[in-house]
């Protein structure tokens, strides 16, 4: 986590990226694999409704009376590859992850034979070109792989025929060989997020980093939260008043993790527990050490070990763990509340 | 059925909020609507929320929302993965059971966190739309196109519906969007994709919303002037957008009419519009004529928290009727692309 702000009072704010590197792998099922198989042999496939209507793309069940489609192969019907424009909207600046580096046109297009039109991007090079009813044609990738990319994109009918460059990334890969159906694709999924701690949060973040435990009190019930979250969710409530508190504490419960299950967790068997730090209300979840994992224990007195100062980074990891202190242990009822 | 009103609406003044999170966001919200309803913050019998986890990029955010409104001793609670304006609906439904006279509906987010345009694009069909990207304004202006087409009218449609928007937003001191123009200076923008203009385009917006309903007596006790639900309900289109007829919204002609929007006349109307041509097809499906106050609050044009925005339709058609401006107000609000999902409310005084 890189994290940044632009003021000490401000939130500290940190970009995160979810996505399935490769794109989350999908089973497709008879149906939409029967259409991406087409893609890959460059043929566009839908399938006939009973009233024999054609949908393209296919989809599994009726849109109108829910009644399954595809059970014959006789239902696939070929369509295209041509067909007119029934709606589009040009793009003059596309984004990165439009299909198309230059500007194009998004547009629903119904193919030859077809009865309702697909989503493409069409490439007719200006949008003085494009109109509604414009007659187009698909532009087929060098390398097809059951996707729906493996149309770059339909261009102007009558222009030159043309094929596009071969290109990997997320599109997927070779699971079915000539005349095997496409039973796997790839579906590209990433979201990028500036994600903001907000303001209590990043009081806290900031006290780890100067080796401080801060804590937030309610001012209705007077407990102490630990981490704070700016409010008190029993009484709904803003906690404002800030509560530096020491970094010694007790261990209400905990649990031996004899399973290595992240390169990043420490090596096992280890000790994560649920630490009552001295003055809070609520434990915090930390790691401890300093002892056998087998000789943890309820009411084990603890203080935090932390990072150097030069290492610590605005994350609850500015403690390393936590390590037995030698007191005695705090009896049962002193912690029994917190449990 | 039980009689149930609106008897209070809070909502955040609406602004990319780079340092509150979303339950800092949230919490004032919360608190003034049920100050202002006047129900012990433990005696409400309900509580419902809408929003949505893509938004901050976390599973069950919405449980973390809870600090937001004191849930302890537990409370009786649910979420919808949807604007606060369903989450109202079950609140509704919950309240038809009779056990319990009051509930907590509240919607959030917190877009400036990632593209929301983008972000957006997960909800599509994953085999053949999502891997293209088609983001949430690129598919607006296929259906707004497609509008035009069908119905013969121009730019110059779309320009004025968000000049009216504008000037109404002038008086909503929630709006974020502070500026009055004139359709010719918006047709003088270059479109984002044609034929959208960023005028015609909702803001991003960081924010929450938050109603208070009510059961019979307990609303009149509550509230000088309730604004009754006289009609509720909601309505979804098929998901392939090849399918379905885009020039119109007939979910929303639908649900409009089960909800009763033509039953008597209508004063008031908010419609959870995000583009400009959204609001003239929602005109359309609703039969609302010229004499109608469309969005006098501004819109989604104004202030788009979205998951909020839906339920801010209802909150501000309800705060006509209460405040006495308005007799009888529909809200409406949507969920989906090209207006997949719509929901239509009737509100009434006595």
């Amino acid at each position: 986590m890189s994290a940044r702000s632009e003021a000490a009072t401000d939130s500290l704010i940190a970009h995160h990226v979810l996505e399935f590197p490769g794109g989350y792998k999908r089973s497709v099922g008879p149906v939409v694999g029967r259409f991406l198989t087409g893609l890959r042999d460059r043929r566009i496939v839908g399938v006939r409704r009973p009233d024999g209507r054609v949908l393209v793309p296919p989809t599994e069940y009726d849109p109108e009376t829910s009644e399954a489609l595809g059970g014959d192969p006789s239902d696939f019907v070929e369509v295209g590859p041509a067909g007119v424009v029934t709606t589009w909207g040009w793009v003059a600046a596309p984004r990165a992850k439009h299909p198309l580096g230059h500007p194009f046109a998004w547009a629903l297009i119904r193919l030859d034979g077809a009865d309702t039109p697909m989503l493409h991007a069409v490439d007719a090079g200006s949008e003085d070109a494009m109109a509604t009813g414009l007659r187009v044609r698909p532009r087929w990738r060098a390398e097809t792989v059951g996707h729906i990319s493996d149309i770059e994109a339909f261009q102007p009918e009558g222009g030159e025929p043309e094929v596009g460059e071969p290109e990997g990334g997320e599109r997927g890969e070779h699971v079915a060989g000539d005349g095997e159906q496409v039973t796997i694709m790839a579906a590209p999924i990433r979201i990028d997020l500036d994600v903001g701690a907000g303001t209590a949060q990043s009081k806290f973040l900031r006290g780890l980093m100067a080796g401080k435990i801060r804590g937030q009190r309610c001012p209705v019930c007077t407990k102490v939260y630990l981490p704070p979250r700016g409010s008190c969710p029993t009484d709904g409530v803003p906690t404002e008043e800030e509560v530096e508190l020491p970094d010694t504490g007790t261990v209400t419960t905990f649990c031996v993790v004899n399973i290595a299950f992240s390169e990043l967790a420490p090596e096992v068997p280890y000790v994560c527990a649920q630490v009552l730090v001295d003055g809070a209300d609520t434990a915090l979840f930390g790691l401890v050490a300093g002892l056998p994992a087998a000789d943890c224990r309820m009411g084990l007195r603890v203080r935090a070990v932390w990072q150097p100062p030069d290492e610590r980074r605005p994350s609850t990891e500015c403690i390393k763990w936590f390590e037995p202190t030698g007191e005695a242990d705090a009896p049962y009822d002193a912690y029994k509340a917190y449990l | 059925m039980r009689d149930v009103a609106v008897v209070a609406f809070a909502q955040s003044n609406a602004a990319t909020d780079a340092h509150r999170n979303e339950v800092e966001i949230l919490m004032p919200v919360v608190t003034e609507a049920i100050d202002r309803s006047g129900i012990g913050r433990h005696d409400l019998g309900f509580v419902c929320s809408g929003s949505c986890d893509y938004l901050i990029g976390a599973p069950f955010s919405f449980v973390q929302a809870l600090d937001a409104i004191g849930a302890w001793p537990p409370v009786r609670e649910s979420h919808v993965e949807q604007d606060g304006a369903w989450a109202l609906y079950e609140a509704w439904v919950r309240l038809q059971h009779g056990d319990v006279d009051s509930a907590l509906v509240y919607g959030f987010g917190k877009t400036s966190m990632g593209d929301l345009s983008e972000v957006l694009t997960l909800q599509l069909d994953p085999y053949f739309v999502a891997p293209l990207w088609p983001d949430a304004v690129s598919l607006a202006a296929l259906q707004a196109r497609a509008y035009l087409e069908a119905t013969g009218k121009g730019e110059r449609d779309l320009a004025e519906v968000v000049a009216r928007s504008r000037a109404a937003a002038m008086g909503n001191p929630h709006a974020v969007v502070h500026e009055a123009r004139s359709a010719d200076e918006m047709l003088r923008e270059p479109t984002v994709v044609s034929p959208l203009r960023p005028s015609d385009c909702p803001p991003v917006t960081d924010g929450a919303a938050a109603v208070v309903l009510a059961a019979g007596d307990r609303a009149r006790e509550l509230c000088e002037r309730p604004a009754w639900i006289r009609g509720i309900d909601h309505r979804i289109e098929a998901h392939a957008l090849g399918c379905r007829d885009i020039t119109r919204s007939e979910s929303t002609r639908l649900a409009g009419e089960r909800a009763g929007v033509g039953d008597a006349p209508v004063d008031v109307a908010e419609l959870h519009a995000q583009f400009s041509h959204e609001e003239l097809i929602l005109r359309d499906a609703l039969g609302l004529g010229e004499r109608v106050d469309v969005n006098p609050s501004g819109g989604a044009l104004a202030a788009n928290p979205m998951m909020a925005t839906g339920l801010i339709r209802i909150g501000e058609a309800a705060s006509r009727v209460s405040d006495g401006g308005a007799r009888r107000a529909v809200a409406h609000a949507s969920s989906g692309p090209c207006l997949q999902h719509n929901l239509v409310c009737v509100l009434e005084g006595e």
